[in-house]
C-alpha cells in the first residue's frame, strides 16, 4: 500500500477539514481531483485578464477625453468616469478575493486550489498604478489556473509573456539598442523580466547562468510588450536584431517573433538546474521548510524524465513516504490559514463575499494584512516567504488569535460548539490542551477562536 | 455610533492585559544594540511636497511660483533663518528650532529620476540602491546597517507595524509588531491561550512576547469584550491606523527607545497632495510635527541628548501648483532632521534656485546632493560605521562625499 493519510491529505495538501465535504480516500483519488471541470472556479467565478482589458480601455479612453478637453465640463464628466471605474474595480478586487477564500472553503478539488495558489505565488506579479493594480487575480485566473496539472514550460510561458508580468517586470517598455526603436533612441534595454525568469521562476538564485545569460536573454525578449486594446503584443520594431546565446544555445536570426521566446523559454523549464528548483520549492512549500532530500529527489527525477509533466511532480510527492510523515508541517501562511477556518466553519460564502467594502476590508483584508500577507501587493517579485518563521512572529500570532476569537462569530452569527467543533477541525489532530480549552472557554467564540489559533491548527 | 478604545474598555471592567496599543500608520521597527545613540526614520509615503514644508521665501523666484502668505502675514509660515519659513502647520516645532535641535535638509533626493512611480521610488529609498533594475537587492539600508552593528542579534532588532517597511528588511533579523494589532482577551481566553500554545515551543514564545509586548505599551488591560465589541474596535483600530495616531505611536515608540532598542522606523502617509492640497498637507505636517513632539516628550531629555530622527520621501512635487490646486510628482525635496544629538537650528541645502532655467526638467526643484549621503553621514556620527562600510554595504556605489556636519 503507498503511503496515505485522509487527514493530512485534506491539511496539508488541501483546504483542511471541511464538515461539508469527506477527504479523498487515497493519494490516486486526491490526484483525480485535478482532473474534469473546473467546477470551483465555475460556481464562484472570477473574470479572467482579456476581459479586465476592457476596463483599461475605457478607462484610457476616458484619459484621453480628459486631456483633450482641459477646463471644460467634458474634461469634469471624464474625470468621474475615471473616478467611477476605479472604485469598481477595487470593488471587484475584493469580491475576487472573496471568490478565492470561497472557493477554497467549498471546494472539493482542494489540491487544485493550493496549486493555484502555489503557482500564483511562484510567478508573483502586481500592477503598479491606476486599474492594472486590481488585475492580479484575473491574471492567475487566465495564465496561471489553466496550466496547474499541465506541463511546467505551458505554465511559464503563459505567466511570464502575460501582460500583468511583462508591465510588472518592466518588460514593456524594453526595446533593443539596434533596434529601430532603439536607435531612435526610445527606450533602451530592461534586463528586470529576463533576470527573474532565471532566478525565480526556472533555474534559481543558484542556477548555472551569468550576467551575460541575463542580457542575452532581455535582448531575446525585447518586442514582447503589451498593448490595452490587442493584449499581448510582439513589437518587431522593439526587437534587437541578430543572435543571441543563452545558456550556450542560440536563438534568433530570423524574423523577431514570439517563437524565439517560447523556444529559450521551454529549453530553460526542461532545464535540470530548474527541475531541482521547482521541486524544492513545492517540497518546502507543500511539507516542511526543511524537506526530506529524497523527498526532492523523487520530484525532481519525475520533472525530469516526464519533461516537465506538472502532475508526475506531484504525483512523486504523493508517493513518497516523507510527504505523510505525522510530525506537523509548516505553517500555514496567512491566507490559508483563514480560508481553512471558513471551511472548517462550513461559513456560508455569502456571509463573506458579500460583505459591504469597509465590513469586508475590516474582517477580511486587514487582519490578512497584520497577519503578514498585503493582498495582491507583493513585497517583491520573489511571492511570499515559505520559512514559518515569517508567520510565527508575535505580530501574525497575535494577528490571528485577535482574528480567531472575533470574526467568526462575526460573520457566522451562531458558531458551533466548541466541544464539537474541536474534532470538526483537527480530528485526530487534537491535543489535550486543546480540547480542555475549548471545553474550558467562556463563550463559543472564545472556545471556537483558541481552536482555530492552536499550533495544532495552524501547522500542516 | 463609534466608541473609543478607552471607552470599550472603561466600559467592560478591565482587568490584566490586553494586546492594546497605540493605533498608527505603519511600520515601527527597532533594532536594540549597544551604544548609546538612537536613530528614528519615518519614511513618508507618497511623496511630502518639501517646498510647502520648508518654503524659500528668500528666494527671488518664490512668489511667482507659490502666490500665498509670507512670514509675518496671516496664515503665513514661520520664519526660520531669512532664506526658508515653515509651514503654519508645524509651529509647534520651533520651540526644537530655536533649541537648535531640528534642521532641514533642501533639494536633495534618491538616484530615482524621471519616471515618478511611489512604487519604484518607495522601493528605492528603501533599497537605498542607485538603480533597482541594475542589481536584485531585496533588503533595505537600515538591515544592512543592522548588519555591521556590533551586538545586534536575533532578540535586538524588531520590526512593528503591517506595512512592509522594506527599509528594514533582510539578513539581520527584525520583529515585526504592528501597535494597532489590538486584543482584548478575558483573563480566562489569555491562560488558555497560554496553554495551548504550550503545544509548540515557537508558538509559546511568539505568544509571551505578544503578551509581553501589550504589557509594556504602558496600556496593560484586559477587558471581557464581545466579538462585536471587538470587532467594532478593530474597525477603529484599523481606522486609525490609517488616520492621525502618530502621538500614541510616537509614545510607543519613545518607550522601546528608552529599553534596549536603539533604531526605529516607521512610516507617516497621506503626502499625495494633487488636488486642493492645502487642508491635506497642513494635515499632514501637522502629524508630523506632532509625532516629533511626542516622541521629544516621551524620549526625556537624556535619550533625546542622543537621539536622531529623520523623515524622508520618495521624491519631491512639481515646484508649481497644478491646475486643481494640488502639486503633481517632482524629484528634489526636503528632509526633516530633529533631535537633541543635531547640530541644528540650520537648513542645510546646496540651494539650486527656483527661475525656469534651474528646475529639473523646467518643472521640478533640482536635486543637489543625493539624500542617501546625510543618511550615510548620520549613522557614521551615530553609531560610528566608517566610510568604506557605508559606500560599500549600506548604500552601494554611494560618494559619501563632504560632512554635512548635522550631528553635535
Amino acid at each position: 500500500m503507498p503511503p496515505f493519510d485522509p487527514l493530512l491529505a485534506d491539511i496539508r495538501f488541501g483546504c483542511g477539514l471541511s464538515p461539508l465535504i469527506p477527504p479523498p480516500a487515497d493519494a490516486e483519488a486526491l490526484l483525480a481531483t485535478l482532473n474534469g471541470p473546473d467546477l470551483a472556479a465555475q460556481r464562484f467565478a472570477i473574470e479572467p485578464f482579456d476581459t479586465f482589458r476592457q476596463r483599461i480601455v475605457l478607462f484610457n479612453e476616458q484619459g484621453r477625453i480628459r486631456r483633450a478637453n482641459r477646463g471644460t465640463d467634458r474634461e469634469m464628466a471624464a474625470k468621474k468616469a475615471m473616478q467611477v471605474m476605479n472604485r469598481q474595480a477595487r470593488r471587484a478586487q475584493m469580491t475576487w478575493l472573496g471568490q478565492t477564500l470561497a472557493r477554497r472553503g467549498m471546494t472539493a478539488a482542494p489540491l487544485r486550489e493550493r496549486l493555484a495558489g502555489f503557482w500564483a505565488d511562484h510567478f508573483t506579479t502586481s500592477g503598479k498604478a491606476a486599474l492594472m493594480r486590481r488585475a492580479v487575480s484575473p491574471y492567475v485566473e487566465e495564465a496561471i489556473r489553466p496550466h496547474l496539472s499541465g506541463r511546467f514550460e505551458d505554465l511559464l510561458i503563459a505567466a511570464v509573456t502575460h501582460p500583468v508580468m511583462v508591465i510588472y517586470l518592466d518588460q514593456r517598455g524594453s526595446a533593443g539598442p539596434h533596434s529601430p526603436r532603439g536607435k531612435k533612441g526610445k527606450g533602451g534595454l530592461n534586463e528586470n523580466l529576463a533576470r527573474e525568469i532565471m532566478e525565480l521562476h526556472t533555474l534559481g538564485v543558484g542556477g548555472p547562468y551569468t550576467q551575460t545569460d541575463v542580457r542575452e536573454l532581455a535582448e531575446l525578449l525585447t518586442g514582447l510588450t503589451f498593448r490595452p486594446t490587442v493584449g499581448r503584443l510582439f513589437r518587431k520594431d522593439m526587437a534587437e536584431p541578430g543572435r543571441e546565446t543563452v545558456l550556450g544555445r542560440s536563438y534568433g536570426g530570423r524574423a523577431p517573433g514570439l517563437d524565439d521566446i517560447q523556444a529559450v523559454l521551454r529549453d530553460l523549464a526542461r532545464h535540470p538546474a530548474t527541475a531541482r528548483h521547482l521541486a524544492r520549492k513545492l517540497a518546502v512549500h507543500f511539507v516542511s521548510d526543511t524537506p526530506d532530500p529524497g523527498l526532492v529527489g523523487a520530484i525532481e527525477a519525475a520533472f525530469l524524465d516526464s519533461g516537465t509533466d506538472l502532475r508526475a511532480g506531484y504525483a512523486a510527492m504523493l508517493g513518497h513516504p516523507a510527504a505523510w510523515s505525522p510530525v506537523p508541517g509548516n505553517v500555514k501562511p496567512p491566507f490559508d490559514f483563514i480560508a481553512s477556518a471558513l471551511r472548517a466553519l462550513a461559513m456560508s460564502p455569502e456571509a463573506y463575499v458579500a460583505l459591504k467594502e469597509k465590513a469586508f476590508r475590516q474582517h477580511i483584508q486587514y487582519p490578512l494584512r497584520l497577519m503578514g500577507h498585503i493582498w495582491e501587493k507583493p513585497v517583491g517579485p520573489d511571492g511570499l516567504p515559505e520559512a514559518d518563521s515569517a508567520w510565527i512572529s508575535p505580530q501574525g500570532l497575535a494577528a490571528r488569535l485577535q482574528w480567531s476569537v472575533s470574526v467568526p462569530q462575526i460573520l457566522a452569527g451562531a458558531l458551533p460548539d466548541p466541544r464539537d467543533f474541536v474534532d470538526t477541525a483537527l480530528g485526530a489532530r487534537a491535543t489535550p490542551a486543546v480540547q480542555f480549552a475549548a471545553r474550558a472557554a467562556e463563550s463559543r467564540a472564545d472556545g471556537v477562536g483558541l481552536i482555530l489559533a492552536s499550533p495544532a491548527f495552524q501547522r500542516t | 455610533m463609534t466608541l473609543s478604545r478607552r471607552a470599550f474598555l472603561t466600559r467592560s471592567a478591565l482587568i490584566g492585559c490586553s494586546l492594546a496599543a497605540s493605533p498608527v500608520v505603519t511600520p515601527v521597527t527597532f533594532a536594540a544594540a549597544p551604544g548609546d545613540n538612537r536613530l528614528v526614520v519615518i519614511i513618508l509615503r507618497g511623496a511630502m511636497d518639501g517646498l510647502a514644508m520648508a518654503q524659500p521665501v528668500g528666494d527671488a523666484d518664490w512668489r511667482a511660483v507659490r502666490p500665498g502668505p509670507v512670514p509675518g502675514e496671516a496664515g503665513g509660515p514661520v520664519d526660520l533663518d531669512g532664506r526658508f519659513a515653515l509651514h503654519p502647520a508645524m509651529a509647534g516645532l520651533m520651540p526644537l528650532w530655536r533649541a537648535r535641535e531640528m534642521s532641514v535638509v533642501h533639494a536633495v533626493s534618491t538616484p530615482y529620476r524621471d519616471k515618478r512611480s511611489h512604487f519604484d521610488g518607495q522601493d528605492l529609498l528603501e533599497a537605498g540602491v542607485a538603480d533597482l533594475a541594475s542589481g536584485a537587492r531585496r533588503d533595505g539600508w537600515l538591515n544592512r546597517l543592522l548588519q555591521h552593528y556590533p551586538g545586534s542579534g536575533t532578540h535586538t532588532a524588531w520590526a512593528i507595524g503591517a506595512d512592509p517597511l522594506a527599509v528594514l528588511g533582510g539578513a539581520a533579523p527584525v520583529t515585526r509588531w504592528a501597535p494597532e494589532a489590538d486584543l482584548a482577551l478575558s483573563p480566562q481566553a489569555i491562560r488558555l491561550a497560554e496553554m495551548v500554545m504550550q503545544d509548540d515551543p515557537a508558538f509559546a514564545a511568539a505568544m509571551a512576547r505578544a503578551f509581553r509586548i501589550a504589557d509594556g505599551d504602558g496600556d496593560a488591560l484586559a477587558a471581557a469584550l464581545s466579538p462585536e465589541d471587538m470587532g467594532r474596535m478593530m474597525a477603529e483600530d484599523m481606522a486609525a491606523a490609517r488616520g492621525p495616531g502618530e502621538t500614541r505611536l510616537a509614545a510607543f515608540v519613545a518607550q522601546q527607545l528608552q529599553g534596549p532598542a536603539r533604531i526605529a522606523a516607521f512610516s507617516i502617509n497621506g503626502w499625495d497632495t494633487h488636488a486642493a492640497q492645502d487642508k491635506p498637507l497642513s494635515r499632514a505636517l501637522g502629524r508630523l510635527s506632532d509625532a516629533i513632539v511626542a516622541l521629544k516628550d516621551g524620549l526625556g531629555a537624556d535619550v533625546w541628548g542622543r537621539t536622531a530622527v529623520v523623515a524622508m520621501t520618495e521624491f519631491g512635487r512639481t515646484v508649481r501648483i497644478n491646475g486643481t490646486g494640488g502639486t503633481d510628482h517632482g524629484t528634489g525635496g526636503a528632509m526633516l532632521l530633529a533631535g537633541g544629538a543635531l547640530h541644528g537650528g540650520r537648513v542645510v541645502t546646496d540651494w539650486p534656485g527656483l527661475d525656469e532655467a534651474s528646475l529639473y526638467d523646467r518643472r521640478d526643484l533640482m536635486p543637489t546632493r543625493d539624500l542617501r549621503a546625510h543618511a550615510a553621514w548620520l549613522m557614521r556620527g551615530l553609531f560610528g560605521l566608517d566610510v568604506a562600510t557605508l559606500e560599500r554595504d549600506v548604500f552601494p556605489g554611494l560618494d559619501l562625499g563632504a560632512d554635512p556636519g548635522l550631528l553635535l
